[in-house]
């Protein structure tokens, strides 16, 4: 009776032990789902977003005075009352391959210094990889003085290979305040 | 002799042990079964209470009884009661009932874990109810939890979380146990062929169990510490993308619809060949069946989040995928069809009960297909059709199985018969409302007004009414099914061993009521093959 019962009881351990081990695993791929999800924006034709938020090495590119296209801003709050924000010019018209700057104003109305971080989005989606910055306020963290208001520069080139059918791209920011994060920088 | 030294060592284990020690540590398949389907029986009671708060507030336009956010604190707890609490729950009851019984096996492979996955439940939902007591108010921001909303409600938020890990924690010790049972303890002879659908399909749910809850619990982790330890996931002021929430939990969220259903399917491929009084039409196709819908489930996702914006690509794989997944339910449906068809059918409550699934599981699966379809869903998105949908699918589709299973092993685990005259008023109540309550919701749907608003504009007002009244019909005739359980259990007829007639399987080869411990010798060939004869 002893022996099948062991080998019983060695069978159910071993069985147990796998799916402890397919339970983690699992786990361990929710967590992977994260850098995929990334991978996965990138190649299915939405454009890596979170290239917008990196500066771009773009190689100089002769202007395509042939073009126009419109590019306008947008500027957003997640909520109302703590922060001015707007661009000072709400569409430029430019011409692809030249590079432009632009300007966006912020104001720190919550009453204490603080940082805030801008995060840029891109309309259409897949202009994303079309839209370079070389430089923007969106770069990094930005600190802000209690009442300060400044000036935010952002430099951008549209890419002549832009596909011919687009003559209006959307750049929108949105402004998040990050006092629960100024103990961590 | 050693054989009988060894049968008097486990003599106390042939009598019960008695008062609450034989609940709180029991170890034994039968008991934690019973308590796990008195919990779901409670928590469905709990969950339909907060339905009829939705239900009164709708009953008429404007506010009359909650405020908003209370409102949506029952939308909110209503699913993941309902989910967690009582479907999940009763078919681990079911599947600790039963899956022993029906394999020849003494008991479930780790009896102590079963403990442990049981007892977790109430710790649980004593977390998660208890967010009706702190300030803030419960969860409010709906069972699926999406940032930055959920990150939102107040002291409710970590006490949801880990009352959601605790379940996950449960349902997976519970799957773990269910793997194991049928892949170590069958009897010799049973090979998995031969086995019941109602082991097979609790099997491929076990595994979608141990695939996806351990993501649950990775993505609501996600969430905590987003909330608390600056991370950013799903933040977009730190680079995270709240989209991605959605991706995450619907690839838990669609397996775990399947969870909720494929053991359903296992019941009704048992109740209907037994009152058709002939086996089941196509076994392997059915077992084929439930792996495809398994495997497709995870590949459907994106189904529930058309219009967050995706590449077109992707709707229309994950529409086209959707799609598939109604190939092998219409082979289960026509299998079903194909078993009554020439049977010498009888209509005792359990076979009421499959019949009404079929007949209205698929009106739910239809409103699926129509779902699946993108540029429709973006009209039906977050609209009364979806409710109406996976209600349909869920309460005469998940409900009425495991009421139908209730009534149809009732009588084996207590050796008595039910009041079968009143099982068939409870019916035929349930069967009526159901419909009054969920299918104007469609009507509702098409018209545009949208799901989880405590007040809506005038046009609705009808309906709502007409839904409303449906459900304090369906509400109260539910109080039916424990009066009749306890009315069995107290006074009932006693029950033969088989039943039914029509009943086949190792279960319905013990005695009624099922002793405390069966198949300690496992049954023999001869058992095996008149009770595997499907």
């Amino acid at each position: 009776m002893t022996a099948p019962r062991e080998a019983l009881r060695r069978a159910n351990a071993s069985l147990t032990a796998k799916l402890g081990l397919m339970t983690l695993g699992s786990f361990a791929f929710g967590f992977a789902l994260v850098p995929l999800y990334d991978v996965l924006c990138a190649v299915t034709g939405f454009g890596d977003q979170k290239a917008l938020a990196r500066a771009a090495e773009v190689a100089p590119q002769v202007a395509d005075e042939s073009r126009t296209v419109t590019v306008e801003f947008v500027a957003e709050l997640p909520n109302v009352g703590s922060w001015e924000f707007r661009p000072v010019l709400t569409s430029m018209q430019v011409h692809p391959g030249k590079l432009y700057e632009t300007e966006f104003v912020a104001k720190n109305l919550t009453g204490h210094d603080t940082i805030a971080q801008a995060v840029p989005s891109i309309a259409p989606g897949n202009v994303a990889g079309y839209f370079h910055k070389t430089e923007c306020f969106c770069f990094t963290p930005q600190k802000f003085l209690k009442d300060e208001e400044r000036v935010l520069p952002v430099r951008f080139i549209v890419d002549r290979a832009l596909p011919k059918h687009l003559d209006r791209i959307t750049l929108a920011y949105t402004f998040y305040d990050q006092s629960i994060r100024v103990g961590q920088r | 002799m050693a054989t009988h030294a060894h049968a008097a060592a486990h003599d106390d284990h042939d009598h019960k042990p008695h008062g609450w020690r034989r609940w709180v540590f029991s170890t034994n398949h039968k008991d934690i079964g019973t308590m796990y389907l008195v919990f779901a029986c409670t928590m469905f009671f709990v969950g339909g209470s907060m339905a009829l708060v939705i239900r009164a507030e709708l009953f008429q336009p404007g506010l009359q009884f909650v405020d908003p956010q209370f409102f949506n604190s029952m939308t909110a707890m209503h699913a993941l009661v309902m989910i967690f609490g009582a479907i999940m729950p009763a078919w681990v009851g079911l599947a600790n009932w039963l899956i022993p019984m029906q394999i020849g096996a003494p008991d479930m492979a780790l009896p102590r874990l079963n403990n442990l996955s049981f007892w977790i439940l109430p710790f649980a939902f004593v977390i998660l109810l208890g967010t009706l007591f702190v300030p803030g108010g419960a969860p409010a921001g709906g069972w699926t939890m999406y940032p930055p909303l959920a990150l939102q409600s107040g002291d409710s938020f970590p006490m949801m979380i880990f009352a959601v890990h605790l379940m996950g924690i449960s349902s997976v010790l519970g799957a773990i146990n269910v793997v194991v049972t049928v892949m170590n303890m069958r009897a010799p002879g049973m090979n998995l062929l031969k086995m019941p659908l109602f082991v097979w399909t609790w099997l491929i749910t076990a595994y979608l169990l141990v695939a996806v809850m351990p993501v649950l619990a990775g993505a609501v982790t996600m969430l905590l510490t987003d909330h608390f330890f600056g991370t950013s996931f799903f933040a977009a002021s730190g680079g995270g993308d709240p989209v991605m929430f959605q991706h995450i939990f619907w690839f838990f969220g669609h397996p775990e619809v399947y969870i909720m259903i494929l053991p359903a399917f296992g019941v009704v491929s048992e109740i209907i060949p037994t009152f058709s009084r002939k086996p089941l039409f196509g076994y392997e196709s059915m077992v084929y069946a439930t792996a495809a819908i398994g495997f497709l489930s995870f590949i459907v996702w994106a189904h529930h989040m058309f219009t967050v914006g995706m590449p077109l690509a992707g709707q229309l794989f994950f529409m086209l995928a959707t799609m598939l997944i109604s190939v092998p339910t219409g082979v289960k449906v026509f299998n079903w069809c194909a078993t009554m068809t020439k049977g010498s059918l009888s209509f005792e409550p359990p076979m009421l009960f499959a019949l009404a699934f079929l007949f209205l599981f698929t009106i739910g699966g239809f409103s699926g297909l129509m779902l699946a379809i993108v540029p429709a869903d973006f009209q039906y998105q977050d609209t009364y059709f979806v409710v109406a949908h996976f209600h349909y699918v869920l309460v005469p589709g998940s409900l009425f199985a495991i009421i139908g299973a209730v009534y149809y092993w009732l009588p084996k685990w207590v050796g008595r018969m039910y009041d079968q005259k009143l099982a068939t008023w409870h019916f035929w109540l349930s069967a009526i409302f159901v419909n009054v309550l969920f299918f104007p919701q469609h009507f509702l749907g098409l018209a545009g007004m949208p799901r989880r608003i405590p007040d809506y504009a005038t046009q609705f007002a009808d309906w709502n009414m007409v839904s409303s009244i449906g459900a304090f019909g369906f509400g109260f005739s539910q109080l039916l099914l424990p009066y009749i359980i306890l009315k069995c259990v107290r006074s009932g007829a006693k029950a033969s061993d088989r039943v039914w007639d029509g009943a086949h399987g190792l279960e319905w080869e013990l005695p009624s009521p099922a002793p405390f411990h069966s198949w300690e010798t496992p049954p023999s060939a001869a058992v095996i093959a008149r009770g595997a004869e499907h």
